[in-house]
């Protein structure tokens, strides 16, 4: 089995700056994280080439400190990592972001299966599995909870839908995403450190993926953010004090000038 | 303060804190109150390599030292020494197969050992032989096939759990402390069985355990190192071994500074955090250099050990006995600035208070050790080093 694990570094924190100028995420200024949803398909490649054998790669697109959290996913059981990283890459949507993954993993080699995260929690769009799986001509299965059977051509998964369990079977190769409730990610090992210290993880440009620079990045892109914004806030709590008696009055009180509440009954107090 | 630590013992402590943190923290509370044996988080120790720390390389360990050891059991110890304890008797039991097994004994047992698919243990203390070492009645009578195996071992952290038991026994009565020799005896081995467990004031997750051998045929290629040293070899090992309890002393005495820490900094009393009482002050400040001091004692120690010195029996009673008390004190301090909250089950530091406990007395009571540290002080005053 070769497997590819899709990752992406995360701001590890909410609190994150907007560039004005391009609308996206200013990256440098946070401690970055690899993507909570991608920690279980990580884990889940491993225990899959655990019960049957194989390689996974991790592959990422993004800046060049995204090597590091290459280095974690190796040292997590990752057998090797690719990073994509460029200048040009910078400021793709999930449509080009997607493309050019698929470029990438179609230039690792022969592959099984990709498993992707359901979704990132910066960007939370969850496009980029399915778009992927549409680029690289492949089934796709979302929302996946167990991997039960692979067999030479197939995958047994069981999914999450809206009222239960679907279990699906599907040819290989083929994409999933993963949800959370699929396994717990397990630490680093020290083995698994001391392989990520010495990891050479090769840093992919577009040319390297056989991709002409106007066709990724920002420049490339479907979509573009127009404007990131806080909401204004148009409606506001309001704490009412006092003991509960007085509490309830003021809020009954409130209620009827607001024409939401019925008047006064008779017998009320 | 700047410990000289590699790059790797670095890399080692973060992950062992890091585990420590994520997969102990959680269940501390739920171990200590159900005593149940902590199988979970010794299996992500496992994955994690956290066992091959102390085996050499060519046995699939990562060939670290005391040093490297003394580094994981204060992390675990610094959030539950019940969990650290169940990782170190690993250690432990391994340590005589490493130092005087044969090749053949530590190619069948220190791989999985290493791996954290077998723990190991070791059975030395009686019911009539705790100090008093010399005193063990277990016997191992030399037949033909083996040695047959009879008595009882008293208080064995990991009894019932470990698969690997390193037992010493008597195998020449008239020879005294000559006349013993050490054996791995291995879980299931007919005749080998499990007393009652032992319910204890601290560090509950882990297992102690009574070892019963009746009539235990041990076959002759268990017999570790030469017929008659295992006296010699136990008091070795456990010299080595020692510096492993000050670390858990220092890792307990840790956490209950950074939980006093915390609790007093947000505790409002006087229209003040308690942090900011003097009297506090000088107990907080007291608590970490007795912590400091401690660490600094135990790894110097370890590190005179892996630097390959020949005797170091002073050194790491020094470290077990100075960090125990430490670790005593602190955490009795911590309880005390904590004052209900610290006497409160729902708070952390009256189980580091009860965990301190037990590192003044095993692998050597204080008093004995300080009663061996007299001794080799007059012993070199003579020498005139």
């Amino acid at each position: 089995m070769n497997i590819v694990v899709c990752l992406k570094q995360v701001p590890g924190t909410t609190e994150v700056s907007i560039d004005p100028e391009t609308n996206t995420l200013r990256r440098g200024e946070v401690k970055s994280i690899i993507n909570p949803f991608d920690t279980y398909a990580l884990e889940e490649g491993v225990r899959i080439r655990e019960r049957y054998g194989g390689r996974v790669t991790a592959v990422s697109m993004g800046p060049p400190q995204a090597a590091e959290m290459l280095r974690e996913a190796i040292s997590c059981g990752a057998d090797d990592a690719v990073l994509l990283s460029h200048p040009a890459f910078a400021g793709a949507d999930t449509l080009v972001t997607s493309c050019t993954l698929s470029q990438a993993i179609r230039k690792t080699g022969e592959w099984d299966v990709v498993i992707c995260g359901r979704q990132t929690i910066d960007g939370d769009t969850g496009q980029v599995g399915p778009e992927l799986a549409e680029w690289l001509e492949a089934p796709f299965v979302a929302y996946v909870t167990a991997v039960e059977e692979v067999t030479g051509s197939t995958m047994r998964v069981r999914r999450m839908v809206e009222d239960g369990h679907e279990v699906v079977e599907m040819l290989l190769p083929g994409v999933i995403s993963v949800v959370k409730e699929i396994n717990v990610p397990r630490l680093p090992s020290l083995r698994g450190l001391a392989r990520a210290r010495k990891a050479d993880i090769p840093v992919w440009t577009p040319e390297d993926i056989g991709l002409e620079r106007d066709t990724v990045g920002l420049a490339a892109s479907a979509t573009k953010v127009v404007r990131v914004f806080f909401p204004e806030r148009t409606r506001r709590g309001e704490m009412i004090e006092g003991d509960p008696k007085g509490q309830v009055e003021a809020l009954l009180h409130r209620l009827r000038s607001a024409g939401i509440a019925p008047g006064r009954r008779d017998g009320d107090d | 303060m700047d410990y000289g630590l590699s790059e790797e013992q670095l890399a080692l402590r973060n992950l062992a804190r890091r585990i420590a943190e994520e997969r102990v923290l959680p269940v501390r509370a739920e171990l200590d109150e159900s005593e149940d044996f902590p199988w979970s988080v010794l299996k992500d120790l496992a994955d994690s390599d956290m066992f091959r720390v102390f085996v050499p390389e060519e046995y699939d360990g990562l060939g670290g030292g005391c040093l490297e050891l003394c580094l994981v059991v204060e992390e675990l110890s610094r959030v539950c020494s019940g969990v650290a304890v169940s990782y170190a008797a690993s250690a432990l039991g391994a340590y005589v197969l490493l130092e005087y097994g044969s090749e053949e004994q530590k190619q069948r047992y220190l791989p999985d050992i290493a791996a954290g698919k077998r723990l190991a243990a070791f059975g030395l203390t009686e019911p009539a032989a705790g100090s008093d070492v010399a005193a063990i009645k277990t016997t191992a009578e030399k037949v033909s096939g083996g040695y047959l195996l009879n008595g009882t071992k008293q208080f064995i952290t990991n009894g019932g759990e470990a698969e690997i038991y390193t037992i010493i026994a008597v195998t020449d009565p008239s020879r005294g402390p000559r006349g013993a020799s050490a054996f791995i005896v291995e879980k299931d081995t007919p005749g080998f069985t499990f007393g009652k467990k032992e319910k204890k004031m601290g560090i509950r997750a882990s297992s102690t355990r009574e070892l019963v051998f009746r009539n235990c045929l041990v076959p002759e290629q268990n017999l570790v190192g030469r017929l008659g040293t295992g006296f010699i070899m136990t008091m070795r090992i456990l010299d080595r071994s020692r510096p492993g309890i000050g670390a858990q002393a220092v890792g307990i005495a840790q956490g209950a500074l950074e939980a006093a820490v915390d609790y007093t900094a947000q505790r409002i009393q006087f229209g003040q955090p308690l942090i900011s009482l003097p009297v506090v002050q000088q107990k907080i400040a007291d608590m970490a250099t007795r912590a400091e001091a401690a660490r600094l004692l135990v790894y110097a120690t370890a590190r005179t050990i892996d630097g390959g010195a020949r005797s170091f029996s002073e050194e790491s009673a020094m470290a077990k006995v100075f960090a125990s008390d430490a670790a005593m004190k602190v955490t009795t301090e911590a309880v005390q600035v904590c004052g209900g909250a610290g006497y409160m089950r729902d708070y952390p530091l009256e189980k580091m208070m009860r965990d301190a406990k037990i590192t003044q007395i095993y692998e050597g009571a204080n008093e004995v050790l300080r009663g061996n540290i007299a001794v080799a002080v007059r012993k070199r005053k003579a020498r005139r080093e």
